[in-house]
């Protein structure tokens, strides 16, 4: 604030002495300058009236000639006082409205505007380094999860985008470089509620900075790092970053498990995507046959050694060897755009193709003629740039990549529901058919709508009505978590995905098993759930039905739950 | 020399001698106490003011406060005067002027400190 104020004062400097020189000679004037009263006396204006005249004419050109009407001498002085005294306010005026749209005045009043909000925040908030493709994504999922969090980007474009974007909650946004220790340290890096530090900005070396800043700075904070690059996830891991996400890697590794085991990738997509419309079908990614991947760049490098663990036969096509580097299995070269590149790599008896270069036209291009030389193939699609959406809505590609929401999803898996991090990682210890009859009792339970999934810790701010109970040492067991509390001895469409006790995870717990203080319950089913199943966990009266039923009817327990 | 500090110097310096010249005299004597002087010693006060506006330092902070006091003084002064010679049925009594010269005479001391830290900033300077 201090600031603010100084410039104001030394702004309006000038203004203000031209306002009171002004003013001190036209008062002596009048003052000095003889007049005369109604009888035609001489008659000298005191200063009193002198100053009340002055003070109306400059602002208001005159209630008239007062207290007698004035001499060609007056008149001719208050000529002269007008024109002075109207110029002297033009001129102040005009200093204040160029001092407040001054870029140097505007940056002040922004900058201390936002560190009063930062300052304020009372809530857990996230610190999210670069507001691109990814961390737009990734700042609207949290906000509709009612998940604080504070921006920084270079670009003051994408701050005013964000300012005018609609969110459920007020993001703060601060413009300058993340590389640079006090911006993050003007977001609240150091702030109590501060809880963790994203860094999501398209150049590895600021995320690298961001990353070492905060571990410097809040060894304690829970560091989320977008690398694109072996070396830089080397170099971060080194010291101590908590969670690293490449996005070529993330997909590769997924694409991995579409061909080991697809109901597995099935429910990764239904619960680890958010905003999708209706139920994704489950894809079938050939496990055998000729795969075509278009560009070694990034991408490539990343999916094709899943490709070959997979036993699966790869032609890659790249346009520039010289420099991506020369695959070992040696590769045709061209774009993959025109149909003679295509018809070299074998396109005849391809079973899927990948368009993987970094240009989204080209991809495009490769996905269509592709498609024109063999109909059935199966097509893995990277998507550059978020603005082409629509296109690529449009030539329904089997799989699609579009690094910046590959990072975003994860990202918000791993803020927002930790629990469902670790079921992913869990979940792979288990075979296809496990994953599969999941998947349909999932269906069952939400119908042609995506599923949602939240966590809950038994504790007192999640679930004070359990809580509660078990300190009165009435065992709660996970089928009354999920009992409907509108329509007694009926459950409602969820299940619990997971139980984590200390280190220990239960994946799909029986509803029988007693929950614990300090349990965290991954559930997840049809969205109206959520809201139902909290009435059970926080109200006491509520519980207090639910328990009431269960004693009323100890034979057929869970069997609601089980069906 | 820095035609700034010169023209700030003057004005400090200024706005006490006009000052205490106008304080000169029996108290209660308006023939002592000429209201073209006081008129002279509210404008240089006022751009004595001015002139010390938005200087961050602590020194200029403390000068700026002893002129905000020279003129809050010397603007009671001139509203009881007015008051005195215009509204007030009595005119202008020998114990409103006295009450004026006093009013006047804090004026002075607040500017003989804005004097002395002037040249204490002065002597402070390194050549």
């Amino acid at each position: 604030m201090d600031s603010i104020i100084f410039l104001i004062l030394r702004r309006m400097r000038a203004p203000l002495l031209a306002m009171v020189a002004v003013y001190a000679v036209a008062v002596l004037g009048f003052v000095l300058i003889p007049g005369q009263d109604d009888q035609g006396r001489p008659w000298h204006m005191g200063f009193f009236h002198a100053f009340y005249f002055v003070s109306f004419m400059g602002t208001t050109i005159g209630f008239g000639e007062i207290p007698y009407p004035f001499t060609d001498a007056q008149r001719f002085w208050t000529l002269f006082a007008i024109y002075a005294t109207v110029t002297a306010w033009i001129y102040s005026i005009g200093t204040l409205i160029a001092l407040v749209q001054d870029p140097a005045f505007k940056r002040a009043v922004t900058e201390q505007r936002f560190a009063r909000r930062i300052r304020r925040m009372v809530d857990p908030f996230y610190l999210v380094c670069g507001y691109g493709d990814t961390g737009s994504a990734l700042v609207r999922s949290m906000a509709q999860r009612n998940q604080h969090a504070v921006v920084i980007d270079i670009e003051p474009l994408r701050i005013e985008e964000l300012e005018l974007e609609a969110m459920p909650l007020y993001v703060p946004g601060l413009c300058g470089d993340a590389a640079v220790p006090r911006h993050l340290l003007e977001a609240g890096l150091e702030h109590r509620r501060c809880e963790g530090v994203v860094a999501l900005t398209n150049v590895n070396e600021v995320n690298l900075k961001v990353a070492i800043s905060s571990k410097l700075l809040r060894p304690d904070l829970v560091v989320v790092c977008r690398a694109d690059s072996r070396e830089v996830e080397a170099n971060m891991a080194s010291f101590g970053t908590d969670y690293i996400v490449d996005p070529f890697e993330t997909f590769a590794d997924l694409l991995g498990l579409g061909l080991r085991a697809p109901c597995q990738f099935l429910i990764h997509e239904w619960l680890g995507v958010e905003g999708v419309r209706g139920l994704p079908e489950p894809v079938y990614p050939p496990a055998r046959g000729l795969w075509i991947v278009c560009g070694y760049g990034r991408f490539g490098k990343a999916v094709i050694p899943i490709l070959e663990a997979a036993g699966i036969e790869v032609v890659v096509v790249e346009a520039t060897p010289e420099r991506t580097g020369m695959p070992p299995q040696g590769c045709v070269l061209g774009w993959g755009t025109e149909a003679e590149t295509l018809r070299e790599a074998g396109i005849g008896r391809a079973a899927a193709i990948v368009a993987g270069t970094n240009n989204d036209t080209n991809n495009l291009s490769i996905v269509m003629t592709a498609r024109g030389l063999n109909p059935d193939l199966f097509v893995v699609l990277r998507q550059n740039e978020a603005r082409n959406e629509r296109l690529f809505q449009e030539i329904r590609a089997d799989i699609r990549m579009h690094p910046s929401r590959t990072v975003a999803e994860k990202v918000r898996v791993l803020l927002n529901t930790p629990l469902l991090h670790r079921f992913f990682e869990v979940m792979r210890e288990e075979d296809n058919e496990w994953a599969c009859e999941l998947a349909s009792r999932l269906a069952g339970l939400v119908g042609d709508r995506p599923p949602a999934s939240w966590e809950v810790e038994i504790a007192d701010e999640d679930a004070h009505a359990v809580n509660r109970a078990l300190a009165q040492g009435r065992p709660v067991d996970l089928g009354m978590l999920l009992a409907d509390p509108r329509r007694p001895g009926r459950s409602l469409p969820a299940l619990a995905l997971a139980l984590q006790r200390g280190e220990w995870i239960e994946r799909l717990p029986d509803p029988g098993l007693q929950v614990a203080h300090g349990d965290r319950i991954l559930f997840c089913g049809h969205a109206r759930a959520r809201p139902a199943q909290a009435w059970v966990l926080q109200n006491v009266q509520v519980l207090a039905g639910v328990f009431r039923e269960r004693e009323s009817r100890p034979e057929n327990e869970h069997s609601s739950v089980r069906g | 020399m820095n035609p700034e500090k010169v023209v700030f110097g003057f004005f400090i310096v200024l706005a006490l001698t006009l000052n205490f010249g106008f304080v000169l005299g029996d108290m209660d004597d308006p023939a002592h106490h000429p209201v073209y002087e006081f008129f002279a010693v509210v404008v240089v006060n006022l751009i004595a003011t001015v002139l010390k506006l938005g200087d961050r330092t602590q020194i200029g902070a403390v000068l700026l406060a002893t002129s905000l006091v020279a003129v809050l003084q010397l603007l009671a002064a001139s509203a009881l005067w007015t008051y005195a010679v215009y509204v007030s049925a009595a005119g202008l009594t020998p114990a409103t002027m006295a009450s004026v010269v006093s009013l006047s005479s804090g004026a002075v001391l607040a500017n003989v400190i804005s004097v002395i830290l002037l040249v204490v900033e002065t002597v402070n300077l390194r050549r």
